[in-house]
């Protein structure tokens, strides 16, 4: 299992979670993106497809991030963390692989049947804003919601 | 990939009994309608009414169904997609490719 932080104040909270890079911890993920967005101050109307839509870029980015590493390492873990404050959550997953370049990533062809290539399609559909870079622990995905 | 098979007349309903579709099941789901199709199956329904989500691997699975049963001038139908699923496919306007019906009844009917 992984192990999880949490620091809460009024306004702010920070959540970072390591799971084992396998694909049977995307339903934990996703549960946690989820019940984070329940726990946010939005408005009510809103608070459900704010939880699935984070439910689905977190399983999206957790997937792409387990199967970089895979190709590196298969003892690998993948690091998320969440940050929220009055206007933003911020997501950033962790992966250690080889890396891609999200601004040459085509939008899917709708007319073609490819069974692959829509996981980034479906995270920039539900994010406000979505990064991809590398740093000196890693690349990093960097997704932003608005929630105020 | 839990899930039910049962042929009723000339379809073959595969009855998914998963609640969540994504990178960890969908190889098998993949599997499992190829299986199925292999297996002689000429009008393939899949029920999704108990799943609550489904992610684009999951979709991929689908899509793999659905060209694989085109290529054998089977039918492949989907039915009782819940909300959060059926956004899925309208977001990448598969809604457009698939048949799709609200309940299993209907697919059965039709």
């Amino acid at each position: 299992m992984g192990w999880a932080v949490i620091e809460m104040c009024e306004t702010f909270v920070n959540l970072d979670i390591v799971v084992p890079s396998q694909t049977r911890y995307l339903r934990l993920v996703g549960a946690i993106a989820e019940q984070l967005a329940k726990e946010l101050d939005v408005q009510e109307d809103t608070r459900d497809t704010l939880a699935f839509h984070l439910n689905l870029a977190l399983t999206e980015a957790v997937a792409n991030a387990i199967q970089y590493s895979s190709a590196a390492k298969s003892t690998d873990s993948v690091r998320i963390c969440f940050s929220v404050d009055d206007a933003y959550l911020s997501v950033r997953v962790f992966d250690h692989g080889g890396g891609f370049d999200l601004a040459a990533l085509p939008s899917p062809e709708f007319d073609e049947l490819r069974e692959r290539g829509r996981g980034i399609f479906f995270i920039r559909s539900v994010m406000d804003s979505v990064q991809y870079h590398k740093t000196d622990s890693g690349n990093v995905l960097e997704m932003r919601k608005k929630i105020a | 990939m839990r899930a039910a098979k049962e042929v009723r007349d000339d379809r073959t309903v595969l009855s998914i009994q998963e609640d969540r579709i994504d990178a960890h099941n969908s190889g098998e789901l993949k599997d499992l309608v190829l299986k199925t199709l292999e297996g002689g199956a000429k009008n393939v329904v899949i029920d999704l009414a108990r799943v609550q989500f489904i992610d684009s691997s999951g979709l991929g699975a689908l899509l793999s169904g659905y060209k694989n049963a085109t290529l054998r001038s089977s039918g492949f139908a989907l039915a009782g997609l819940q909300p959060r699923v059926r956004s899925m496919f309208e977001l990448t306007r598969l809604h457009r490719v698939f048949d799709i019906y609200p309940s299993l009844q209907l697919a059965l009917s039709a």
